[in-house]
């Protein structure tokens, strides 16, 4: 089989540049090892987030994101119809909050240098975020608004960027993990095998969310993205009391965390469908999918301290997922300077659902050599922070 | 001294304690009931006895014994109302156990962990959905019999009883025992299915005869209360104004579509539907333990599984019913406890002929697909979510789908406060999907039953004080 470009993942990044190649007007083969939207993108909470990004390279991205998904969720419910389920695209706001005095002033500083930045935000007063969430514990020490944290349902969203796609001319083929690389004499890559297919292409790009460094691997390369697990509680339906993504202040420390050790940081919020989602955890524990027991009391505890409220609320699920993390905590996206035809859009940790929209329109831009919609240099493989992460020769 | 933890204490489970007991180990015997006996034996609570338990259960007798040896057993602790809700692997195979009634806050909890654990959680029923069925006056076949058994009350005056398999017949007696009229059972495998099922080598149900007594018992029961027994039947349609009032029979044909012309309709209250029982797997798989393609835990002659000292029995093996149960538990108790392989005695040419009557109950009475055309597309489907066929199929269809992940999330079927235990392997049939591989599965709940987030809290944390 023949096409433009083979993208390696039918997650919701694999999906986004699917779309934006497709509707370029190039050929796109979607290769998956698994189910489409089945992975790391069934197993978050749907956060479309500024308010845990440091002003730098993936603030800029995420500020991009929360003006770009607004028109892409619209885009999507015009052109798959009422048919299809909605994406549930909300831009509720998000509180964070600091549970001890110690946390009040980072929390403050932190916001500040946001805002310099473009970012929304508000401090409130103590009386304020109750007006605004009035089931929080009112033993707050500070609390800062961020006008621009969405949420969306993130299979849905998945779904709907595949069958945009699709609708495009992609092809989407599940169960087809990659074993190996085409190339051609030069060694630049040029398809990719698969246990039953050979998939010619100009362009291979590798959106394989945490099993991406696997993946580059199957191909020949080298790519330091790993796995870090995250666990989400799910609560039975209740009456709404919990009105926006409700964080801790430790939630910064958490994603930008080296550390292997658990680290829980609490992040509450409703679902359209009635229940509360309550996340979430990071753990560096490679592909380990066994339930911690440790790990699910920390997260309720942390909760705790938000709502009290939630003491005798029933958790009826919970579950766990990979995110693909990066050493530098930045995405990949672009072409491995090593290996050309081969290119990377992964690693967005946690943030994937929000930053997929945006990746796939960078990944867009930069392979048809259009003008990007923001500076890819802070993205790309080649970048300084990544270097002593990579193997010189960049074979795997 | 070896210690042994059952989990579960209906047949299989008050099996494996005693024998494991009667093998020389300490035992930790654990129902989330509040009494001995599970689902099979549910009877009135101790404080209101009853003189009648004999005649409303099948092997009550066996049961008495059971619980007075374990009454009487120094070596066995009995913890009922004892919620096994989640399984940990990390070093030993650890069971977090919440102990109270389910609705307390505040329960006590407990990490257990032994030399050897047997899951023994039983099953509960399936039921297929059709027109009508979230009406009121509907009602598994398991939970009309709890409550005939459990608080003697009757589900109805006038009664069907419908869907497949042998557990139709006890219900029927049941629930005529409780004070309804039967108007019939109405059994959706065909006389020919049945026959292929149930008479081929009789002789290889040599060691069941007991069970053949016991359908024979059902069916004089029958003929004595003319409860007509109907096979290639099914109810395809309940009807009425805010609860039942009527239901829609059809008759079958060999794929369990309804041939069309042959309704009619009966005037009824309650309707009783079982299809048969989906094994409660979610304690083996979060232990590790193998499931095989047939979707119940593998086991070896020994009962144990593929995890180190965790041995199965009962209805996780396969849906055999009380025999099979009970002999699987002893001879899993038996050797959960160290004992020699020698001193079990019949048990294991009797756990062979038990396990020939599994395989005749699902060839004569497994679900053929036919059944999905009985289905209109406002018929819901997750009766939590109330999810109605014809949008699981558009979503699907939209979606090109046939993961079970992504139709649950994409449309909340599976999602509510059952977790799927319903109408999991419904919606796995009406998509396609295909779980055998394990990975896509509606029999995976890490979290094995709703915890308050106040009891999780109370819970040890991790060292960073988090």
């Amino acid at each position: 089989m023949r096409a433009d470009a083979v993208i390696v993942g039918a997650g919701i990044v694999g999906a986004a540049c699917a779309r934006a190649l497709a509707r370029t007007g190039m050929s796109v083969v979607v290769v998956d090892r698994g189910a489409p939207a089945s992975a790391t993108s069934a197993r978050g909470e749907g956060n479309l987030l500024v308010s845990d990004k440091a002003p730098g390279p993936e603030l800029d991205l995420a500020l991009l994101a929360s003006e770009h998904w607004p028109r892409l969720a619209a885009e999507l419910a015009d052109e798959l119809g009422a048919a299809f389920p909605a994406v549930e695209y909300e831009r509720k706001g998000g509180i964070v909050v600091a549970t001890t005095e110690a946390g009040a002033g980072p929390l403050r500083d932190f916001a500040r240098g946001q805002a310099e930045a473009g970012v929304e935000v508000r401090d409130l007063a103590a009386a304020e975020a109750l007006e605004l969430e009035p089931h929080l514990n009112p033993e707050i020490t500070a609390a800062v608004h961020y006008g621009q944290d969405a949420q969306i349902q993130p299979v849905v969203a998945t779904e709907a960027l595949l069958a945009s796609a699709r609708r495009a001319g992609a092809r989407v083929l599940p169960h087809q993990e990659v074993t190996g690389a085409l190339r051609d004499a030069t060694g630049r890559v040029t398809g990719v095998r698969t246990a039953s297919e050979t998939l010619h292409a100009d362009t291979v790009v590798v959106a394989a969310g945490p099993w991406s460094g696997a993946a580059a691997g199957a191909l020949g390369a080298d790519l330091p993205v790993r796995p870090r697990r995250g666990t989400v509680l799910v609560t039975a339906r209740m009456r709404q009391k919990v009105f926006h993504k409700v964080y801790d202040g430790d939630y910064f420390g958490a994603t930008q965390s080296t550390d292997a050790a658990l680290q829980t940081s609490s992040v509450v919020e409703s679902t359209p469908g009635g229940t509360v989602l309550i996340g979430s955890s990071r753990q560096q524990i490679g592909f380990d999918e066994r339930l911690s027991v440790e790990v699910l009391a920390a997260i309720a505890r942390k909760a705790l301290r938000l709502f009290p409220f939630l003491e005798t609320t029933p958790v009826i699920r919970a579950y766990g997922g990979f995110r693909p993390y990066t050493p530098d905590h930045l995405p990949v996206i672009g072409e491995d300077h090593r290996h050309p035809g081969l290119w990377y859009a992964t690693g967005h940790e946690g943030a994937g659902i929000g930053l997929a929209g945006v990746t796939g329109e960078l990944i867009g831009a930069l392979v048809t050599g259009a003008e990007p919609p923001l500076d890819p240099e802070p993205f790309r493989p080649s970048r300084p922070s990544l270097a002593a992460h990579l193997a010189p020769e960049g074979a795997a | 001294m070896r210690h042994v933890l059952v989990i579960g204490a209906g047949p299989a489970g008050l099996a494996a304690a005693l024998a494991a007991s009667d093998a020389g180990a300490s035992v930790t015997l654990l129902d989330a009931g509040d009494g001995l006996g599970g689902q099979y034996w549910r009877h009135l609570p101790p404080q209101r006895p009853s003189r009648r338990e004999s005649r409303l259960h099948h092997g009550w007798a066996a049961f008495e014994r059971l619980q007075g040896r374990i009454g009487r057993a120094d070596a066995i602790e009995v913890l009922t109302e004892a919620q096994v809700w989640a399984i940990e692997t990390a070093d030993a195979v650890t069971a977090q156990v919440l102990l109270g009634p389910t609705d307390a806050a505040g329960r006590e909890a407990r990490a257990l962990t032994a030399d050897a654990i047997v899951l023994a959680p039983g099953a509960h029923d399936r039921t297929l959905p059709f027109p009508g069925w979230h009406l009121p006056g509907v009602f598994s076949a398991g939970a009309a019999q709890a409550l005939a058994k459990g608080e003697r009350i009757a589900v109805g005056r006038r009664a069907v009883v419908a869907g497949a398999g042998p557990f139709l017949l006890p219900v029927a007696q049941s629930l005529t025992a409780a004070g309804a009229t039967v108007l019939g059972v109405f059994e959706a495998a065909r006389p020919r299915a049945l026959a292929r099922g149930w008479l081929p080598k009789p002789w290889k149900l040599l060691g069941t005869a007991h069970k053949g007594r016991e359908l024979a018992g059902y069916l004089a029961h029958h003929l004595a209360h003319r409860v007509p027994y109907r096979p290639g039947r099914a109810v395809v349609e309940a009807r009425g104004d805010g609860r039942v009032e009527e239901v829609v029979i059809a008759r079958l044909d060999a794929d369990w579509a309804p041939v069309p012309g042959t309704e009619r309709t009966l005037a009824a209250d309650a309707v009783c539907v079982s299809h048969g029982f989906t094994p409660r797997l979610e304690l083996p798989i979060a232990a590790g333990c193998e499931i095989g393609p047939d979707r119940f835990v593998r086991v070896d002659p020994d009962q144990r599984t593929s995890v180190e000292g965790v041995y199965a029995a009962g209805e996780i093996t396969g849906i055999g019913g009380v025999d099979a149960a009970l002999v699987e538990g002893r001879i899993a108790g038996h050797r959960a406890a160290g004992g020699d392989r020698s001193a079990m005695g019949s048990a294991p040419r009797r756990a062979r002929a038990a396990a020939e009557l599994t395989r005749r109950i699902e060839a004569a009475h497994g679900i053929r697909p036919g059944w999905t055309s009985w289905l209109r597309d406002d018929t819901v489907v997750c009766r939590c979510e109330e999810v109605p066929y014809g949008r699981l199929r558009a979503v699907a269809a939209a979606t090109e789908q046939r993961s079970l992940r992504s139709v649950k999330l994409t449309t909340r079927a599976g999602l509510g406060i059952c977790q799927a235990r319903m109408c999991g392997r419904t919606v796995e049939s009406l998509i396609g999907a295909d779980p055998s591989s394990g990975a896509d599965t509606s029999d995976r709940r890490p979290l094995a039953a709703p915890v308050r987030l106040g009891d999780l809290a109370g819970l040890p944390t991790a060292p960073d004080g988090a």
